[in-house]
Parts: C-alpha cells; structure tokens; sequence
C-alpha cells in the first residue's frame, strides 16, 4: 500500500479513455463500478468538450455481484455497438473489474460483431495512465494498420508524414499539434494523419503510406512508431521540439528524413525568447535556483530551456515517468544533480525543501507544494487543471511555444526592481520583505513563505522553549552533524540579520549557514558565521 | 442490463408515477462525499483505502483547489497486497503510522471503504478498532464503505456519519428532549436554524455533525430527529437504533419547506402556534420576496431531473409548487419511501419519478422532452448544452447553502442562473 497525497497519474483505463476520446468513430466499452464515469468530467469539464467521451460503462453495483456481472457485460458491448455504430471498439476493464475476472476480450469476441473489437489488457495494480494511453495506441496501430499501404514512390510528389502523440485531455496537445503542423507544412511537407487526436480507425488504416512519422510525446506514441518503424520501415523523429533549440533541431531532422533544406523555415528570428532573454532586463534570472518535475518529455526539455536559454540554474530534476528514467538521470548528470524519479508526492515536496528552489516548474501537485512553501511556481506538465485548458492559443511546442515558456516562466518571480530595492530597504510597509511580489494579485500579504517559516518554527521551537516567553532571545534549532548529535544555536543578532535576506533566497541561506556550522562544529551561529558561510559558498 | 422492472406501486395516495430503472448510471460514488465532509468536520481526515482510481476520483474533484494541507488522501493497494506478499493490514498501519506523524493535529480519522477494498473484503471496521486502540486518546479512528458498487454521491454522506453514530455520546435516560438536526449543512444554515429553534422555545438543539469531532451530539431515548437531508437512510437508521424517534417532515428548501420542516419540529416539542408564529414570520416574509422575481422566470417552464444526489424529488416540488415550474421527469438514484412520504405527496399528481438510472434511454427522452432547463451532472452537462438544452448542474446543490428561508432565494437563483445567461448571451 502506498499513501498518496495526491497522485501524478491515473489508472491506465484513464490513458485509454484519453486515446478513445481524441479519435472519431471509436467506441470504448469498459468494465467498470457505478462511479467510475468520473472520469467523463475530465473531459466534459477540464477539457471542456462539448460531447459525452465515446465510452460505455457497465456500472455494476453490489448487487450484480451475485448475479451475472459477465452477462451485464455482453449487453453493454451488443447495445453499445448498436446504438453508435463505431467503426471499431475497444473493450477492457477498469481496477474492480480486473478484480472480478470476467474477461471483456473473450467475452466481446464471442459477439462476433462486424467490425474490429480490440481487447485491452491494462493492469491496474502496476500500470498508469500514460502506460495505459501507450499500450491503448499501440494496440490500436497493429491491429488497424493495413500493410499493403507502404509509402509509394516519391515521383515528384512532396514528402508525407504522419504526427503521433497528441491526445484528449493532453497538456496543451491542441495548440502544439498546431504549431508543429506549421512548421511542417512550411518545410513543403504534406501530414497524412495526425493521431490519435482526431483520427478514425480507418485513418489509422493508412498510417503505413507516410514517408516516416514525427513522434510528439513519447510516453503515448513512441511503442506505436516502433511497430510502424519495423512494419513498413518508416524512420521516426522523437526530438521533442520544446525550447528554441530543440525546435531548430527538431525542424533540422525532420528536413533530413524528408531530403528538404530546413534554411528558409529556420531564417529571421522565428522566436522571440532569444531576444528577450538577452536583453538587460532578464539579467536578475542568472542563476535562479529552479526544481522541475513532470512527466519526462516535460521535464527534459524544461532542464535544457531553463539551463541554456533563461540562464537559471537547474537544483532539481525529476519525473513520475519511470520508463524514462535513463534519460532524466542522463540530464541530471549535466547539471551536477542526481534525478528523483518517484511517483510519492511526498518525496518530491521533501526534495524540493532540501533543494531550497526559488522556482519551481513542475505539475497541479507542485503546486500544492509550492503553495505550502512560498516558492513561485509554473505549470510544465500534466497533471493540470481547468486553467492549463487555455482558450487563448498556449502552445509548449515550435517558436511559439518557446515565447508562451518565456512569460509563464518569469511571470511568477518578483521583478528586478522590485527585487533590488527590497534587498536595500526592509521596513517599507508595503513592499516589505515578507511581501508577495507587487505584479500578482496577493500583493502586500505576508508571503506564505513566512506563514511555513513561523508555522515550522512553532513546531520546532515547542518542546525546546516550552516554558518560555514567547519572545526568548535564542532560539534553538537541533542540526544534527553528519552523525546525528551536533547541534548548533542561532544566537538572537544573527537570526535577525537573517531576516534581512530577501526571502525568496532566505532558506538557501539558512540551510547553507547551518551546513557550514556544522561542518565546522560550531555550536553557535553568529553574525559572523552567517557572513563566514556566505563567502565560503557565493551566492 | 436496461431490463425495466414493470411499473412500480401505483400509489392512490399521492398519485405520482414511481418507476424503476436499470443500466448504465452516469452517477458519482460515494467517496465524493469526502469533498464537502472535509471541510464540515475540520479536524478529520478521510484516508481512502482503494486503487488509483479512488486517489484520482477525488483530486479531479477536488484538486482545482491549491492545498497547503489537503484533509484527504488514499491508501492504494498495490499488486504485492494483492498477491499476499504484503499483510494488508500491517501496510494499513504503515501508511496511517506515516499520516498521523505528519498531521498530529488530526483527531477523527476515517477510513473509507472502496470498490476494490469491498471486492476483496478487506475488513476496514475491524482495522478501525485496532488502530483506534492504538493511538488512543488522541485519535478516533472510524470507517465507512464509500464504494460506486455500494453508494451513490450524497450515500457517502449517509454512510459517513452512521459510522459516527455509535461513538456519539450516550445520553442519561431521563434527560430533557433534545432536537437532533441531522445532515451537514453550511455553517450559516446551521446558525441561522439554531437561532430560529432558540426563538420557538427549542433550546435544545444539536447537530450532526457536529464541526468538531470532540463535539458530536449525544443520543438516547431523549433524542428527537430531524433529517435536514433526504439521503440520511442508514443514519437515521443508526440513530433509531440507539433510541431516537424521526420527526416525519419534508425537507427543508423553499419558503414551503422550511416552514412545514420548522412546523413538524415545533409541534414534536409542543411549541404552541402564535409563537411558532412569531419565530417564523421575519423568515417567511423574506423568503416569499426573495422569491418572487424568480416567479416570473422560472413560472411555466419545463424541467428534466437526472438522478444525482436525492435532492431531487425536494427540489422537484419546490420548483412546481413554489416557482411554478413543469416536471417532465424526475430522476433519483434511490427513494425512500418513507423518509420522503411528505415530499411526495407534494408532488402533482401524475409526476413521473424515475428510481435508478438508464443513461442513453434517459438522454433519449430527454433530448425528446426537450424541457426548458435539464438538472444533470458534469459529465452530461456540457455535452446537453452543445445539444441547445439550457442545464443546471446538479453537483453545486450539495456546494451552496440552499435550505432555511433566507436561501430560498438563493437556491431559486440557481435555476434561474443558466436561463438569463442564455438571454444575456449574444455570441
């Protein structure tokens, strides 16, 4: 049993509703307990779709338990067909159904019913969404694709691609299907079929007659290209073209496979954030200290963006994404960090304390974090709200999606001014340290930074200075020295001084002085050791 | 599956239409409770014990809020429970080991009860009683079955505080008559029932559940009960058990309502009528001009309940009976016959109430009776309205103060809402 506060993924039906759910003319029916259709609201409401998922469930209770949960089964497939006549069918079940065994595949096969009906094996107690929305595609590729529809010969025509990846209820998959459609387009290269997102079993029928495929998300599409690849040997690009670089390299090899010069696509300055992060005003976001987590397409990119085209400095690196674990501790490497690979919500929230970020980039559940820390944080990656379903065009992906990145990104941290003139005077009843920065909405409330702060406090001061006033001069913190017993005393004068170091870079300071006063044994922490520790480490 | 029962009992009495109805239900199970539950109760923690699913259930639903420390979570089982690698009970104790050590402040810890955790009959009231023992005095561990196989939506409710019932205190067997009002209700609904019971004479008078859980009310032969909810079956249940009696009453929304729920209270404890009269005059009055410009509105109007929460049968006859509105069908996931005697026999006669749910069959009549306003829940709701069908979700009932008089207004307001906003919009 593992507790969880809150989780990254779904169950793996959730992956397969996303893939059922983007395409047309594809009809899910699942084995499911009466609540299960939860999982429509994801779509109806978050997504905001204006029609009902494609999906039956069978809604069972406890009382067909007793009865013929099989039975109720058969019926929802048989009605489910008749109803709305799909061009194919997936059937599976969800975790109660696994439970009770009753084999959608072998039950639906024996329908007979004239069309494909594709049995999905997911297993509940192992797998999860992105699993489940991977293994949902793939299925649906090998069964549906036709061989015999190998690409022709090229005679004169322009190269012909298919986009892999997007989904329903994918962070923001419409605007980035828009975005790299147009730079495909741009290149001189025709899109046979984009999918699952908007695809019809018999499109899929015709995936084999493109020239090569563009995988955008890895964790959905990447098992479904590898058939294709080894089916009618069609190349594959798996670059995901988030940030600027990543784009240029991305439209670079997607030229290559397709034999087409990339220049006019790459001339000019096809986005804006090169510019703006040069430019003087964006000089204050040297080596901020950011934590990224997210799925690992996501988060990948993100190190790169943050690192080479905002200047930050990359102290945590993360992703529930353990099929791409390899990867993420490859990145890590770079940056000097070790990767957290964990789907424990708990862990992450400990590693992003330990990391003392000043930004976080990361998931809803960072926010959470974030929230309970006082750190500044954006949305990277699913999971996500109704608010990361934009009607303004948002994409991740292409030049466009580099300059989104920009202002979501520096949007949350204080501005350089602000910032500057908050380091030089404290005491201003306004714009004071503790304040939350002036351009967001909570401005002048003390920060929830120095709510945790105090609330963290009172804990750890309760059993040292029970007894006390209140106000007692020395407040003691246990540091335990590498082996578990030292501890050092912030005397009064150095705890005071501080607080006058902005907040935002506030617990660096504290955990770096108290690591120097105990490396060193020192059983009081002074003004001097304060200062001592900051010429030691720089900033 | 869709196999229709024959009609059900044709009662001469009310001479409403009650049939019953099987096959797909687009309905919420009952862990969804935990997302108003938590907030009542502010020192208990509702720790799920179920699969992923369960854990992604309640953070769809409740997740768009931004927690510092959210009051809920869920223990999931793994395939090393399953297969019996892992004792699951000594997992259980693990993973509450670890909740109660990062929120020592919790004092009322519920385990609830999953399909999964139903399923493989996982015995949660029994793990209740060890862990309780355990971290005595300082947590009272309990547990409920919240499962979609066993619940429907507001069940979870029912269930939640019928596992508190027998840890309320006991009260002395000759002591004064005390009015229990069962049923979370919003704290300003609370307060304003407390005021207007203090006014009748009725100064005893407790509620459950109680905000704190240190508080809850005691119970014994002395206890009146007075369900403020319709979906209270199991807890009144509970509460009968351990010597309460149920004041018959409808439920507590309308001007209507309220007076005849306030009205069956006052007689239970002998409130002579001018001073019922008087407590309940200021009330009425505002209740009956709050509601009068959403008369106009609402009046003549056609509206088609799908079956959510078992407000709706409540809803349905304040709507005809006070707004003047039309029923063409109203939907609940399970009647209770007798807890809703008086709100049936409200009903117009000839009104179909449909028990249990047909999802496709029901769209089908729906889109067919095309009413004015459709109350339904979020999976159906958008969807009906790209249709052209003006809906009402039915999920924000359980969210907002709507019973008492001075939120009569307020709850006429809701179905009036998703109507102007279709006059006012030009796009």
């Amino acid at each position: 049993m593992q507790l969880t506060i809150w989780t990254y993924e779904g169950p793996p039906h959730i992956g397969a509703l996303r893939v059922a759910t983007a395409m047309s003319g594809l009809h899910y029916v699942l084995h499911a307990p009466q609540g299960d259709t939860y999982a429509d609201l994801l779509f109806t409401m978050i997504e905001r779709r204006d029609a009902r998922p494609p999906v039956t469930y069978t809604t069972f209770q406890a009382r067909d338990l007793g009865s013929d949960t099989a039975e109720i089964f058969k019926n929802a497939v048989a009605q489910a067909y008749e109803r709305f006549q799909p061009e194919a069918m997936i059937v599976g079940a969800s975790c109660t159904a696994e439970l009770i065994q009753d084999d959608p595949g072998g039950l639906a096969k024996a329908l007979a019913l004239p069309i494909p009906v594709i049995p999905l094996e997911l297993p509940a107690y192992q797998k999860k969404e992105n699993w489940g929305a991977s293994e949902t595609f793939y299925r649906l590729v090998r069964a549906l694709s036709v061989t015999g529809a190998e690409p022709a010969g090229r005679d004169g025509r322009r190269p012909l691609c298919n986009i892999l990846g997007p989904t329903a209820l994918g962070f923001r998959h419409r605007d980035d299907l828009v975005e790299i459609r147009s730079l495909i387009e741009r290149l001189g290269i025709d899109v046979n079929v984009v999918a699952p997102l908007g695809a019809s079993p018999s499109d899929l029928g015709r995936l084999g007659e493109a020239d090569f495929n563009v995988v955008l998300y890895p964790e959905i599409a990447r098992a479904a290209a590898q058939y294709l690849q080894k089916t009618f040997g069609q190349p594959m690009v798996e670059t995901v073209p988030i940030g600027v670089a990543a784009t240029v390299r991305f439209v670079e090899e997607v030229a290559a496979v397709a034999g087409i010069d990339p220049a006019p696509v790459l001339a000019g300055a096809p986005s804006r954030l090169p510019w703006y992060s040069r430019s003087v005003d964006s000089t204050y976001l040297t080596g901020k200290r950011v934590f990224i987590f997210g799925d690992a397409t996501h988060a990948l990119a993100a190190a790169r963006v943050a690192a080479t085209e905002l200047g930050f400095k990359v102290v945590g690196l993360g992703t529930y994404t353990r099929e791409f674990a390899r990867e993420i501790r490859a990145e890590a490497a770079l940056h000097g960090i070790e990767a957290l690979v964990t789907d424990d919500y708990l862990d992450v929230e400990a590693a992003i304390q330990a990391a003392t970020a000043e930004l976080v980039l990361g998931t809803q559940m960072e926010r959470h974090i974030a929230k309970r820390l006082g750190i500044p944080c954006a949305v990277i990656s699913a999971p996500i709200h109704v608010q990361d379903f934009p009607a303004r065009h948002s994409p991740q992906m292409g030049f466009e999606g580099a300059n989104v990145l920009f202002d979501t990104w520096v949007h949350p941290l204080m501005m350089g001014l602000e910032e500057h003139l908050i380091g030089m005077f404290r005491e201003d009843h306004e714009f004071h340290a503790d304040a939350a920065p002036s351009h967001l909405t909570r401005h002048g409330a003390g920060s929830p930074a120095t709510q945790v702060e105090r609330s963290l406090l009172d804990d750890k001061e309760k059993p040292q200075v029970a007894g006390h006033p209140a106000e007692a001069a020395v407040r003691i913190v246990p540091i335990p020295d590498d082996k578990g017993e030292g501890i050092s005393i912030w005397d009064a004068s150095a705890e005071k001084e501080l607080k006058k170091i902005p907040f935002f870079v506030r617990g660096k300071a504290r955990a770096n002085t108290e690591r120097f006063a105990r490396e060193r044994a020192l059983s009081l922490i002074t003004v001097e050791t304060l200062y001592d520790a900051k010429a030691h480490f720089g900033r | 599956m869709n196999a229709h029962a024959p009609l059900g009992p044709f009662d001469a009495n009310c001479g409403v239409e009650i049939r019953q109805e099987r096959g797909q239900r687009a309905v919420f199970c009952g862990l969804t409770g935990i997302v108003w539950l938590h907030r009542k109760i502010q020192d208990a923690f509702f720790l799920v014990v179920g699969s992923r699913t369960c854990a992604h259930l309640i953070q769809s639903a409740a997740g768009v809020m931004i927690f510092a420390e959210p009051r809920f979570a869920t223990a999931i089982i793994d395939e090393r429970d399953l297969a019996g690698i892992a004792d699951m009970n000594d997992e259980l104790d693990r993973v509450v080991g670890r909740l109660i050590e990062r929120r020592p402040e919790i004092r009322l810890l519920f385990l609830v009860g999953s399909c999964p955790s139903e399923v493989i009959k996982l015995d949660l009231s029994r793990a209740a009683q060890r862990l309780s023992r355990e971290l005595s005095p300082d947590v009272r561990v309990l547990s409920y079955s919240g499962s979609g196989i066993e619940t429907t939506f507001t069940q979870g409710e029912d269930a939640c505080l019928a596992s508190l019932v027998p840890t309320m205190p006991k009260a002395a067997a000759d002591a004064e008559p005390e009015l229990l009002v069962v049923g979370a209700l919003a704290d300003v609904v609370e307060d304003q029932f407390a005021r207007i019971f203090a006014e009748m004479g009725i100064d005893r008078v407790r509620f459950l559940p109680a905000r704190k859980a240190g508080e809850m009310p005691s119970v014994g032969s002395n206890t009146r009960m007075l369900l403020a909810q319709p979906f209270l079956a199991d807890t009144a249940r509970a509460l009968e058990e351990r010597g309460a009696r149920r004041i018959a009453a409808p439920f507590p929304l309308g001007a209507e309502g309220t007076t005849a729920w306030l009205k069956a209270a006052a007689d239970a404890f002998g409130v002579e009528a001018p001073r019922f009269e008087a407590a309940t005059a200021p009330g009425l009055r505002r209740a009956e001009q709050a509601l009068s410009p959403y008369r106009a509105m609402l009046g003549g109007r056609r509206v088609f309940f799908f079956p959510d929460s078992q407000l709706e049968i409540p809803l349905a006859r304040f709507l005809s009976r006070e707004m003047g509105m039309d029923l063409v069908e109203v939907g609940t996931p399970y009647l209770h016959r007798s807890h809703l005697a008086d709100e049936l026999a409200w009903l117009p006669p000839g009104t179909r109430i449909v028990e249990g749910q047909s999802l496709d069959e029901q769209m089908d009549r729906c889109r067919a009776a095309s009413p004015d306003l459709t109350v339904c829940g979020l999976g159906l709701a958008n969807p009906l309205e790209a249709e052209g069908l003006a809906t009402k979700w039915s999920i924000e009932l359980l969210f907002t103060p709507i019973q008492g008089y001075d939120q009569a207004g307020d709850l006429a307001e809701l179905f009036a809402r998703p109507l102007v906003r279709r006059t006012r919009l030009e796009v």
